[in-house]
Protein backbone atom coordinates (compact mmCIF):
# COMPACT_ATOMS: atom_id res chain seq x y z
CA UNK A 1 0.00 0.00 0.00
CA UNK A 2 1.21 3.75 -0.83
CA UNK A 3 2.66 5.76 1.91
CA UNK A 4 -0.50 8.14 3.07
CA UNK A 5 0.13 11.02 5.48
CA UNK A 6 -1.07 10.99 8.83
CA UNK A 7 -2.15 14.66 9.71
CA UNK A 8 -3.12 16.05 13.04
CA UNK A 9 -4.83 18.93 13.95
CA UNK A 10 -4.96 20.07 17.00
CA UNK A 11 -8.01 22.49 16.83
CA UNK A 12 -9.09 25.39 19.60
CA UNK A 13 -13.32 24.53 20.41
CA UNK A 14 -14.44 28.08 19.48
CA UNK A 15 -12.65 28.88 16.00
CA UNK A 16 -10.72 26.49 14.32
CA UNK A 17 -12.99 23.89 15.35
CA UNK A 18 -16.32 25.63 14.52
CA UNK A 19 -14.81 26.50 11.19
CA UNK A 20 -13.76 22.80 10.56
CA UNK A 21 -17.58 22.13 11.38
CA UNK A 22 -18.36 25.11 8.72
CA UNK A 23 -16.32 23.88 6.23
CA UNK A 24 -18.59 20.41 6.55
CA UNK A 25 -21.84 22.03 6.27
CA UNK A 26 -20.42 24.08 3.55
CA UNK A 27 -19.13 20.87 1.56
CA UNK A 28 -16.12 21.98 1.34
CA UNK A 29 -13.84 19.22 0.46
CA UNK A 30 -10.45 18.56 2.27
CA UNK A 31 -8.27 15.54 2.30
CA UNK A 32 -8.84 12.67 4.54
CA UNK A 33 -5.52 12.28 6.17
CA UNK A 34 -6.52 14.88 8.59
CA UNK A 35 -7.02 13.49 12.14
CA UNK A 36 -8.58 16.58 14.52
CA UNK A 37 -8.43 16.60 17.94
CA UNK A 38 -10.36 19.37 19.24
CA UNK A 39 -9.20 21.65 22.38
CA UNK A 40 -10.43 23.81 24.30
CA UNK A 41 -8.05 26.45 23.34
CA UNK A 42 -4.71 27.02 21.44
CA UNK A 43 -3.35 28.04 25.05
CA UNK A 44 -3.91 24.27 26.08
CA UNK A 45 -1.59 23.11 22.93
CA UNK A 46 1.94 21.69 25.43
CA UNK A 47 5.35 22.28 23.20
CA UNK A 48 4.91 18.44 24.53
CA UNK A 49 1.96 17.60 22.77
CA UNK A 50 3.49 18.15 19.36
CA UNK A 51 6.64 16.07 20.31
CA UNK A 52 4.90 13.05 21.34
CA UNK A 53 2.79 13.29 18.08
CA UNK A 54 5.59 13.44 16.06
CA UNK A 55 7.51 10.57 17.86
CA UNK A 56 3.90 8.31 18.07
CA UNK A 57 4.05 8.98 14.09
CA UNK A 58 2.44 11.92 12.90
CA UNK A 59 3.80 13.10 9.61
CA UNK A 60 2.59 16.72 10.66
CA UNK A 61 1.06 18.39 13.34
CA UNK A 62 -1.19 21.59 12.66
CA UNK A 63 -2.84 23.88 15.09
CA UNK A 64 -5.43 26.06 14.74
CA UNK A 65 -6.79 28.60 17.03
CA UNK A 66 -8.56 32.04 17.23
CA UNK A 67 -6.95 35.54 15.60
CA UNK A 68 -5.58 37.67 17.50
CA UNK A 69 -8.47 39.47 19.88
CA UNK A 70 -10.90 37.03 19.31
CA UNK A 71 -9.57 34.08 22.11
CA UNK A 72 -12.51 33.07 24.36
CA UNK A 73 -9.96 32.96 26.72
CA UNK A 74 -8.65 36.72 26.08
CA UNK A 75 -5.08 35.45 25.84
CA UNK A 76 -4.72 31.91 24.96
CA UNK A 77 -3.73 32.71 21.87
CA UNK A 78 -0.62 34.83 22.57
CA UNK A 79 0.26 32.40 24.30
CA UNK A 80 0.05 29.33 21.86
CA UNK A 81 2.10 31.31 19.46
CA UNK A 82 4.78 31.89 21.92
CA UNK A 83 5.26 28.49 23.08
CA UNK A 84 4.99 27.59 19.50
CA UNK A 85 7.73 29.93 17.97
CA UNK A 86 10.23 28.91 20.67
CA UNK A 87 9.41 25.07 20.45
CA UNK A 88 9.71 25.28 16.40
CA UNK A 89 13.10 27.11 17.48
CA UNK A 90 14.41 24.31 19.31
CA UNK A 91 12.95 21.73 17.64
CA UNK A 92 14.71 22.99 14.10
CA UNK A 93 17.95 23.00 15.84
CA UNK A 94 17.57 19.03 17.29
CA UNK A 95 16.97 18.41 13.43
CA UNK A 96 13.11 18.80 13.05
CA UNK A 97 12.23 19.39 9.60
CA UNK A 98 10.59 22.89 10.59
CA UNK A 99 7.55 22.41 7.63
CA UNK A 100 6.14 19.62 9.88
CA UNK A 101 4.67 21.83 12.41
CA UNK A 102 2.26 24.78 11.69
CA UNK A 103 0.17 27.16 13.69
CA UNK A 104 -2.84 29.10 12.15
CA UNK A 105 -5.30 31.30 13.13
CA UNK A 106 -8.89 30.36 11.50
CA UNK A 107 -11.99 31.67 13.00
CA UNK A 108 -15.61 29.62 13.23
CA UNK A 109 -16.49 31.58 10.17
CA UNK A 110 -13.31 31.07 8.29
CA UNK A 111 -14.34 27.36 6.48
CA UNK A 112 -13.23 28.04 3.27
CA UNK A 113 -9.50 28.84 4.95
CA UNK A 114 -10.02 25.81 6.89
CA UNK A 115 -10.72 23.23 3.99
CA UNK A 116 -7.67 25.04 2.38
CA UNK A 117 -5.21 25.35 4.81
CA UNK A 118 -5.92 21.70 5.21
CA UNK A 119 -5.02 20.99 1.22
CA UNK A 120 -1.77 22.68 1.44
CA UNK A 121 -0.59 21.27 4.69
CA UNK A 122 -1.59 17.61 3.04
CA UNK A 123 0.48 19.01 0.11
CA UNK A 124 3.01 20.57 1.64
CA UNK A 125 3.56 17.36 3.77
CA UNK A 126 3.33 15.00 0.92
CA UNK A 127 5.99 16.70 -0.45
CA UNK A 128 8.12 16.22 2.52
CA UNK A 129 7.26 12.73 2.71
CA UNK A 130 7.37 9.95 6.10
CA UNK A 131 8.60 11.29 9.17
CA UNK A 132 11.49 10.12 9.54
CA UNK A 133 11.13 10.60 13.67
CA UNK A 134 8.37 8.09 14.12
CA UNK A 135 9.25 6.15 17.00
CA UNK A 136 12.23 8.60 18.28
CA UNK A 137 15.88 10.08 16.98
CA UNK A 138 18.07 7.43 15.07
CA UNK B 1 18.32 -8.39 61.58
CA UNK B 2 21.54 -7.71 59.88
CA UNK B 3 22.36 -4.12 58.35
CA UNK B 4 20.90 -3.09 54.65
CA UNK B 5 23.36 -3.62 52.23
CA UNK B 6 24.19 -0.83 50.15
CA UNK B 7 25.77 -0.38 46.83
CA UNK B 8 26.80 2.57 44.50
CA UNK B 9 28.63 2.68 41.17
CA UNK B 10 29.51 6.00 39.43
CA UNK B 11 28.83 5.45 35.70
CA UNK B 12 29.23 8.30 33.17
CA UNK B 13 29.37 10.84 36.08
CA UNK B 14 31.77 13.51 37.55
CA UNK B 15 31.43 12.39 40.92
CA UNK B 16 29.62 15.13 42.00
CA UNK B 17 26.98 12.99 43.24
CA UNK B 18 29.61 10.58 45.87
CA UNK B 19 31.28 14.11 47.14
CA UNK B 20 26.97 15.31 47.79
CA UNK B 21 26.64 11.97 49.94
CA UNK B 22 30.20 12.58 51.40
CA UNK B 23 28.60 15.92 52.51
CA UNK B 24 26.15 14.32 54.40
CA UNK B 25 29.03 14.67 57.20
CA UNK B 26 27.12 13.85 60.69
CA UNK B 27 23.94 12.33 59.11
CA UNK B 28 26.37 10.40 56.75
CA UNK B 29 27.96 8.91 60.04
CA UNK B 30 24.44 7.47 61.65
CA UNK B 31 23.61 6.21 58.31
CA UNK B 32 26.47 4.73 57.71
CA UNK B 33 26.69 3.01 60.87
CA UNK B 34 22.68 1.42 60.09
CA UNK B 35 24.18 0.11 56.50
CA UNK B 36 26.58 -2.17 55.07
CA UNK B 37 28.49 -0.59 52.14
CA UNK B 38 29.38 -3.72 49.81
CA UNK B 39 30.25 -2.04 46.89
CA UNK B 40 31.34 1.47 45.86
CA UNK B 41 33.15 2.22 42.75
CA UNK B 42 35.01 3.79 41.49
CA UNK B 43 35.11 6.50 44.33
CA UNK B 44 34.88 5.19 47.62
CA UNK B 45 35.53 1.61 48.60
CA UNK B 46 38.05 -0.50 47.25
CA UNK B 47 35.73 -2.92 45.13
CA UNK B 48 36.39 -4.49 41.69
CA UNK B 49 33.54 -5.24 39.26
CA UNK B 50 34.45 -9.29 39.44
CA UNK B 51 33.48 -8.93 43.37
CA UNK B 52 30.03 -7.48 42.37
CA UNK B 53 29.31 -9.79 39.75
CA UNK B 54 30.10 -13.17 41.95
CA UNK B 55 27.37 -11.85 44.69
CA UNK B 56 24.06 -13.06 44.49
CA UNK B 57 21.27 -11.63 42.56
CA UNK B 58 19.12 -9.82 44.94
CA UNK B 59 21.39 -10.12 47.89
CA UNK B 60 21.99 -5.84 48.16
CA UNK B 61 18.87 -4.25 49.40
CA UNK B 62 19.89 -0.53 47.85
CA UNK B 63 21.54 0.44 44.54
CA UNK B 64 22.36 3.38 44.06
CA UNK B 65 23.56 4.61 40.29
CA UNK B 66 24.79 8.21 39.68
CA UNK B 67 25.96 9.48 35.72
CA UNK B 68 24.41 8.87 32.64
CA UNK B 69 25.14 5.39 30.78
CA UNK B 70 27.30 6.58 27.99
CA UNK B 71 29.89 3.25 27.10
CA UNK B 72 29.83 -0.28 26.57
CA UNK B 73 31.51 -0.45 30.83
CA UNK B 74 28.97 1.55 32.04
CA UNK B 75 25.70 -0.32 30.19
CA UNK B 76 27.08 -3.95 31.34
CA UNK B 77 27.92 -2.59 35.34
CA UNK B 78 24.54 -1.19 34.89
CA UNK B 79 22.86 -4.08 34.31
CA UNK B 80 24.68 -5.86 37.15
CA UNK B 81 23.87 -3.81 39.62
CA UNK B 82 19.96 -4.35 38.13
CA UNK B 83 20.72 -7.92 39.17
CA UNK B 84 22.19 -7.87 42.44
CA UNK B 85 20.43 -4.64 43.68
CA UNK B 86 16.20 -5.17 45.17
CA UNK B 87 16.01 -1.47 44.97
CA UNK B 88 17.35 0.42 42.40
CA UNK B 89 17.85 4.47 42.45
CA UNK B 90 18.82 6.63 39.31
CA UNK B 91 20.91 9.15 41.97
CA UNK B 92 21.11 12.49 40.05
CA UNK B 93 19.93 14.08 37.44
CA UNK B 94 22.37 12.16 35.06
CA UNK B 95 21.13 8.89 36.18
CA UNK B 96 17.74 10.25 35.84
CA UNK B 97 17.75 12.15 32.82
CA UNK B 98 21.23 12.69 30.88
CA UNK B 99 22.39 15.16 32.53
CA UNK B 100 24.51 17.90 31.52
CA UNK B 101 27.27 15.25 30.09
CA UNK B 102 24.02 13.87 27.74
CA UNK B 103 24.50 17.50 25.37
CA UNK B 104 26.81 14.99 23.87
CA UNK B 105 23.83 14.18 21.98
CA UNK B 106 24.01 16.47 19.96
CA UNK B 107 27.19 15.91 18.36
CA UNK B 108 28.21 12.59 16.46
CA UNK B 109 31.28 10.74 18.59
CA UNK B 110 33.34 11.37 15.53
CA UNK B 111 32.67 15.02 15.81
CA UNK B 112 33.56 14.77 19.68
CA UNK B 113 36.52 12.75 19.16
CA UNK B 114 37.82 15.21 16.36
CA UNK B 115 37.69 17.93 18.95
CA UNK B 116 38.93 16.40 21.86
CA UNK B 117 41.76 14.59 19.97
CA UNK B 118 42.84 16.69 16.81
CA UNK B 119 41.01 20.46 16.42
CA UNK B 120 41.40 21.73 19.47
CA UNK B 121 44.29 24.41 19.40
CA UNK B 122 46.28 22.96 22.56
CA UNK B 123 46.41 19.84 21.09
CA UNK B 124 49.30 18.31 19.80
CA UNK B 125 48.95 15.34 17.63
CA UNK B 126 50.54 15.31 14.33
CA UNK B 127 50.03 11.76 13.78
CA UNK B 128 45.93 12.31 14.64
CA UNK B 129 45.81 9.24 17.28
CA UNK B 130 42.46 8.32 18.57
CA UNK B 131 41.48 5.69 21.44
CA UNK B 132 40.83 2.25 20.27
CA UNK B 133 38.52 0.11 21.58
CA UNK B 134 41.72 -2.36 21.64
CA UNK B 135 45.55 -2.14 21.15
CA UNK B 136 48.11 -4.79 21.65
CA UNK B 137 51.24 -3.35 23.10
CA UNK B 138 54.88 -4.78 22.56
CA UNK B 139 53.04 -7.54 20.03
CA UNK B 140 51.59 -9.13 23.13
CA UNK B 141 49.72 -7.25 25.58
CA UNK B 142 46.03 -6.57 25.08
CA UNK B 143 44.47 -3.17 25.76
CA UNK B 144 41.08 -2.66 25.86
CA UNK B 145 38.76 0.28 26.27
CA UNK B 146 34.54 0.69 26.51
CA UNK B 147 33.48 2.02 23.03
CA UNK B 148 31.31 5.13 23.46
CA UNK B 149 27.90 5.26 22.81
CA UNK B 150 24.80 7.98 22.69
CA UNK B 151 24.33 9.39 26.34
CA UNK B 152 21.03 7.18 28.20
CA UNK B 153 19.39 7.57 31.48
CA UNK B 154 19.93 4.91 33.45
CA UNK B 155 15.86 3.57 32.95
CA UNK B 156 16.39 3.59 29.27
CA UNK B 157 18.97 0.60 30.05
CA UNK B 158 17.36 -0.88 33.05
CA UNK B 159 14.51 -0.81 35.27
CA UNK B 160 14.37 1.87 37.61
CA UNK B 161 12.67 2.16 41.23
CA UNK B 162 13.35 5.83 42.42
CA UNK B 163 14.82 9.11 40.98
CA UNK B 164 16.47 11.72 42.47
CA UNK B 165 17.46 14.56 40.79
CA UNK B 166 19.89 17.48 41.68
CA UNK B 167 23.90 17.88 40.09
CA UNK B 168 24.27 16.72 42.60
CA UNK B 169 21.38 16.45 44.67
CA UNK B 170 21.18 18.59 47.94
CA UNK B 171 23.01 17.01 50.56
CA UNK B 172 19.61 18.03 53.00
CA UNK B 173 17.32 15.97 50.24
CA UNK B 174 20.04 12.78 50.47
CA UNK B 175 19.41 12.78 53.67
CA UNK B 176 15.63 12.82 53.68
CA UNK B 177 15.87 10.28 51.00
CA UNK B 178 18.45 7.89 52.99
CA UNK B 179 15.83 8.47 56.13
CA UNK B 180 13.10 7.24 53.89
CA UNK B 181 14.73 4.50 52.80
CA UNK B 182 15.65 3.38 55.98
CA UNK B 183 12.32 3.48 57.45
CA UNK B 184 10.43 1.84 54.64
CA UNK B 185 8.52 5.11 53.87
CA UNK B 186 8.96 4.69 50.37
CA UNK B 187 6.44 6.10 47.25
CA UNK B 188 5.12 3.77 44.75
CA UNK B 189 8.03 2.04 42.32
CA UNK B 190 8.79 4.28 39.32
CA UNK B 191 8.38 7.81 40.97
CA UNK B 192 11.10 10.60 42.03
CA UNK B 193 11.85 10.87 45.83
CA UNK B 194 11.21 14.58 46.33
CA UNK B 195 8.96 16.86 47.99
CA UNK B 196 7.09 17.56 44.96
CA UNK B 197 7.09 21.27 44.99
CA UNK B 198 8.68 23.52 42.14
CA UNK B 199 11.59 25.87 42.96
CA UNK B 200 9.52 28.66 42.76
CA UNK B 201 7.26 27.32 45.71
CA UNK B 202 10.13 27.47 47.84
CA UNK B 203 11.91 30.94 46.40
CA UNK B 204 12.50 33.77 48.66
CA UNK B 205 12.09 35.96 45.20
CA UNK B 206 8.88 34.55 44.07
CA UNK B 207 6.35 37.69 44.44
CA UNK B 208 3.84 35.56 45.17
CA UNK B 209 4.41 34.26 47.75
CA UNK B 210 5.17 37.98 49.21
CA UNK B 211 1.33 38.51 48.26
CA UNK B 212 1.87 40.82 45.11
CA UNK B 213 1.78 39.20 41.63
CA UNK B 214 3.62 38.29 39.02
CA UNK B 215 4.29 40.37 36.12
CA UNK B 216 5.53 39.02 32.65
CA UNK B 217 9.08 40.03 31.57
CA UNK B 218 9.60 42.81 29.47
CA UNK B 219 13.54 42.56 28.73
CA UNK B 220 15.74 38.89 28.12
CA UNK B 221 18.84 39.37 29.82
CA UNK B 222 21.34 36.61 30.27
CA UNK B 223 23.52 36.66 33.59
CA UNK B 224 26.48 38.10 32.52
CA UNK B 225 23.93 41.12 31.82
CA UNK B 226 24.76 43.00 35.40
CA UNK B 227 23.51 41.63 38.66
CA UNK B 228 20.12 41.23 39.38
CA UNK B 229 17.72 42.96 42.49
CA UNK B 230 17.71 41.70 45.74
CA UNK B 231 14.99 40.15 46.44
CA UNK B 232 12.68 40.41 42.91
CA UNK B 233 12.02 37.54 41.00
CA UNK B 234 14.35 36.98 38.37
CA UNK B 235 12.25 35.42 35.56
CA UNK B 236 10.24 38.98 35.95
CA UNK B 237 13.69 40.95 35.58
CA UNK B 238 14.36 38.71 32.04
CA UNK B 239 16.70 36.48 33.50
CA UNK B 240 15.38 32.63 32.00
CA UNK B 241 14.71 30.91 35.44
CA UNK B 242 13.21 27.55 34.78
CA UNK B 243 12.39 27.32 38.75
CA UNK B 244 8.47 27.16 37.75
CA UNK B 245 8.84 23.32 36.31
CA UNK B 246 12.29 21.91 38.42
CA UNK B 247 11.73 20.74 41.83
CA UNK B 248 12.68 22.35 44.46
CA UNK B 249 14.25 19.99 46.83
CA UNK B 250 17.34 21.99 46.66
CA UNK B 251 15.39 24.58 48.80
CA UNK B 252 15.87 27.39 45.60
CA UNK B 253 19.89 27.45 46.17
CA UNK B 254 20.18 29.14 43.35
CA UNK B 255 18.13 31.94 43.11
CA UNK B 256 18.66 33.03 46.39
CA UNK B 257 22.44 33.86 45.45
CA UNK B 258 21.53 35.48 42.06
CA UNK B 259 21.74 32.71 39.70
CA UNK B 260 18.73 31.90 37.37
CA UNK B 261 17.68 27.89 37.52
CA UNK B 262 18.75 25.51 35.22
CA UNK B 263 16.89 22.87 35.94
CA UNK B 264 19.37 20.10 37.59
CA UNK B 265 16.43 19.14 39.79
CA UNK B 266 14.55 17.23 37.61
CA UNK B 267 11.29 17.75 36.28
CA UNK B 268 8.30 18.30 38.81
CA UNK B 269 5.84 15.61 38.67
CA UNK B 270 3.57 14.90 35.70
CA UNK B 271 6.07 16.04 33.15
CA UNK B 272 7.41 13.98 31.34
CA UNK B 273 9.85 16.30 28.89
CA UNK B 274 11.15 18.69 30.89
CA UNK B 275 12.32 21.06 27.94
CA UNK B 276 8.98 21.13 26.28
CA UNK B 277 7.50 21.97 29.26
CA UNK B 278 10.07 24.98 29.80
CA UNK B 279 9.50 26.25 27.00
CA UNK B 280 6.14 26.56 27.71
CA UNK B 281 6.40 27.91 31.08
CA UNK B 282 9.10 30.59 29.86
CA UNK B 283 6.94 31.45 26.28
CA UNK B 284 3.69 32.42 28.37
CA UNK B 285 5.60 34.58 30.72
CA UNK B 286 7.03 36.68 28.05
CA UNK B 287 5.99 40.28 27.31
CA UNK B 288 6.20 39.83 23.36
CA UNK B 289 6.68 37.78 20.32
CA UNK B 290 9.69 39.74 19.86
CA UNK B 291 11.34 38.06 23.07
CA UNK B 292 10.97 34.29 22.21
CA UNK B 293 13.35 35.18 19.03
CA UNK B 294 16.05 36.99 21.25
CA UNK B 295 16.40 34.05 23.95
CA UNK B 296 19.83 32.77 22.60
CA UNK B 297 20.72 29.01 22.12
CA UNK B 298 17.56 27.34 23.38
CA UNK B 299 18.49 24.06 23.38
CA UNK B 300 21.35 24.40 25.76
CA UNK B 301 19.13 26.21 28.08
CA UNK B 302 16.37 24.23 28.08
CA UNK B 303 17.79 20.83 27.72
CA UNK B 304 20.90 21.48 29.89
CA UNK B 305 20.26 18.63 32.29
CA UNK B 306 17.56 16.58 30.15
CA UNK B 307 18.36 16.10 26.64
CA UNK B 308 18.94 12.19 26.33
CA UNK B 309 15.46 11.69 28.15
CA UNK B 310 13.68 14.04 26.25
CA UNK B 311 10.98 12.68 23.45
CA UNK B 312 13.84 13.13 20.60
CA UNK B 313 17.07 12.38 23.10
CA UNK B 314 19.20 13.51 20.61
CA UNK B 315 19.94 16.10 17.52
CA UNK B 316 18.82 14.22 14.43
CA UNK B 317 21.01 13.23 12.49
CA UNK B 318 21.26 13.06 8.31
Amino acid sequence: MAWEPRLIVIACHWCTYAGADLAGSLRYSYPPTVHIVRVPCSGRVEPEFIAEALIRGADGVFIGGCHFGDCHYKEGNYKAIRRFNLFKRVATELGVEPDRIQLEWISGSEGKKFAESMTAFDAKIRELGPNPLKGGAQ
Amino acid sequence: MSKPKLAYYLAGGCGGCDIAVVDLSETLVDVALQLDIVFWAPTVADAKYKDLEAMPDGSIDVGLVSGNVRNSEHEHIVKVMRQKCKVLIAFGICASCGGIKGLVNLHTTEQLLDKAYINTFSTDNPEKILPQTTVVVDGKYELTLPSLMDARPLDQVVKVDYYVGGCPPYHEHIGKAFMALLSGQLPPSGSWITMGKAVCEVCNRNPVLQGKSKKFATTVKRTIDGPPSEDGCLLEEGYLCLGPVTQGDCGSKCPSANVPCRGCGGPIPGVKDFGLRAISAIASMLDNEELVDQIPDPVHLFYRYTLPSSFLGKKIKR
